[in-house]
């Protein structure tokens, strides 16, 4: 069974704060499935499928359906692959959704980062007693390990094998950025040039703190539903035709490869349950926690050649109006926003946007029927998640 | 960052990592100054981090083995948001094969480079047994 047309992604809404000292993280996990659902035209009273991912507080799902006071819910699902959580969600609502277990499916995340400080990785060790936590913990959570510098290790090792520069990686933050000056919410707007990325000052070789994502408040919902409701609502027909989801760890230490994603796999599933090719796509949203993360998802869901990626994103190519794949026209979580350390959702939003006519004029894709959402979820330079979403507007 | 910045962090302490009655025999090594590796007897192949099944073939007939932990830096990153000073995070291929995440310690950390020979050391945490950590040779 495929899940090719069998569901439509009818609500999506970015929560507009990037700071939150004053809300709770539930609540805004309820602002934003409020804000997802005023856009597709339901109530709370028409879901009957939840799906949140480690953000969600306390007991996930049930926690959460019991404070929005979700009433009709029949399938929950908390798959929890970090950041990319939200593809895999689009996936699993859309087969939950052709296999009659839902109609109507909300997709939340949300939380408050700024709120508490950054401590690279705790050791989780309690001397003199035995722990029966994750297995690798003893191993590995010891050594300060950090998105910053785990993402660093895959940069250094690219660089190293391919030649990859801190001057093209910077262009992905400059194509951010030039996206990002039009969002009015955006965290950073100001735009930069890729000697002002290169000088910007090192935090885990070979990644400058501009090659880093935001830190942001906030979060964001989607609302999945069955063809019957999406042409029932008066909102433009986002269908999804593909989706594609694999993780990728060290896999007992043999023939490690930090210089590729799981998007090796999780792409062509995709594109294979869709019948398109990466070559197809009008606009693509890549997940982007530091600007190694898009160079290497670009190349391994075949926008272009193993290690070729620094060629590919330079002199602008992923500027809308400009080069040939516009990518992350809201700024991202580059500039725009990374809500609690998780990008996923923010990925498909903008993607919806696209595909709807809805982003900013500036930098609004013409003719935009076909699009890509991607996104990574846990750390490349160790265990990580891949989910591919595949989008196409109905006319 | 200037030269001072990139010495190697003493300050940084490394916490007690989290033993289970898995890796028991790992940490009880480690007290010993011996660094143990698992191979599995079914299909021949060393692992890391060690499991009781092998992770290849899923045989349950693993075995530990004491390496000499030496081998070459497959990748690294100095990271220098810290607030004890510049600690360097990577990942060493040992001789037997396996990659191995670990830190690099005892060393200019501004001349670390990829394929640079290491071998491994023990560093002392707080309050639990020591880890593996390596040096260039």
């Amino acid at each position: 069974m495929s899940i090719k047309g069998k569901a439509y992604i009818m609500g999506a809404y970015e929560h507009p704060t990037r700071d939150a000292p004053d809300k709770s993280t539930p609540q805004l996990h309820a602002e934003c499935a409020k804000g997802a659902l005023a856009d597709a035209g339901l109530t709370k009273d028409d879901i009957d499928g939840y799906f949140c991912a480690g953000d969600a507080p306390g007991f996930g799902g049930m926690s959460m359906v019991d404070y929005m006071g979700l009433k009709n819910v029949r399938h929950m699902d908390s798959t929890e692959t970090g950041g990319s959580s939200y593809l895999l969600h689009v996936g699993h609502a859309a087969q939950a959704i052709a296999a009659g277990k839902c109609t109507v499916a909300l997709i939340t995340l949300a939380g408050r980062p700024r709120q508490n400080k950054f401590f690279p990785g705790g050791g989780g060790g309690r001397p003199g007693q035995l722990t029966d936590g994750a297995p690798e913990a003893g191993f590995e959570n010891i050594y300060g390990g950090s998105t910053h510098n785990t993402y660093g290790m895959c940069a250094m090792r690219h660089m190293y094998e391919y030649g990859t520069t801190s001057e093209q990686l910077a262009w992905i933050k400059v194509a951010a950025s030039h996206h990002a000056q039009y969002n009015e919410h955006a965290f950073l707007k100001d735009v930069v040039t890729v000697e002002q990325v290169v000088n910007s000052r090192m935090i885990a070789d070979p990644l400058h703190l501009l090659d880093c994502c935001v830190v942001t408040d906030g979060g964001g919902a989607l609302i999945v539903t069955s063809p019957e409701v999406a042409k029932s609502l008066k909102r433009p027909l986002v269908k999804v035709i593909g989706a594609g989801e694999a993780p990728k760890g060290p896999r007992g230490g043999k023939d490690l490869d930090l210089t590729h994603s799981g998007a090796l796999w999780s792409g062509p599933i995709a594109f294979e349950e869709a019948g398109v090719t990466p070559q197809d796509m009008k606009y693509a949203s890549i997940y982007d926690s530091f600007t190694i993360t898009v160079l290497m998802q670009l190349e391994d869901l075949g926008f272009c050649k193993k290690g070729e990626g620094g060629k590919f994103v330079s002199d602008g190519n992923l500027i809308s109006g400009v080069g040939k794949l516009p990518f992350n026209t809201d700024g991202g979580g580059l500039c725009n926003n990374h809500p609690t350390n998780r990008g996923g959702i923010t990925k498909v939003i903008e993607a919806v946007r696209q595909l709807r006519g809805e982003a900013h004029p500036k930098v609004q894709v013409p003719n935009c029927d076909l699009a890509l959402a991607h996104g990574t979820g846990g750390s490349l330079g160790t265990r990580h998640g891949a989910g591919t979403v595949i989008m196409e507007r109905e006319a | 960052m200037s030269q001072a910045q990139d010495k190697p962090a003493e300050g940084r302490k490394i916490p007690a990592p989290a033993v289970t009655i898995e890796s028991k025999p790992f940490w009880d090594a480690a007290e010993q100054g011996k660094f143990l590796i698992k191979r599995c007897n079914a299909c021949n192949e060393p692992h890391w981090y060690p499991r009781a099944l092998c992770p290849f073939c899923f045989s349950d007939d693993t075995v530990w083995e004491e390496s000499p932990g030496e081998g070459v830096i497959y990748t690294y990153s100095t990271m220098h948001r810290s607030p004890t000073g510049p600690y360097a995070i990577g990942y060493v291929t040992l001789n037997e094969g396996p990659a191995v995440l670990t830190n690099f310690v005892d060393c200019d950390l501004s001349k670390l480079a990829i394929g640079q020979k290491v071998k491994v050391k023990f560093q002392a945490t707080e309050g639990g047994p020591p880890v593996p950590v390596f040096s260039p040779v």
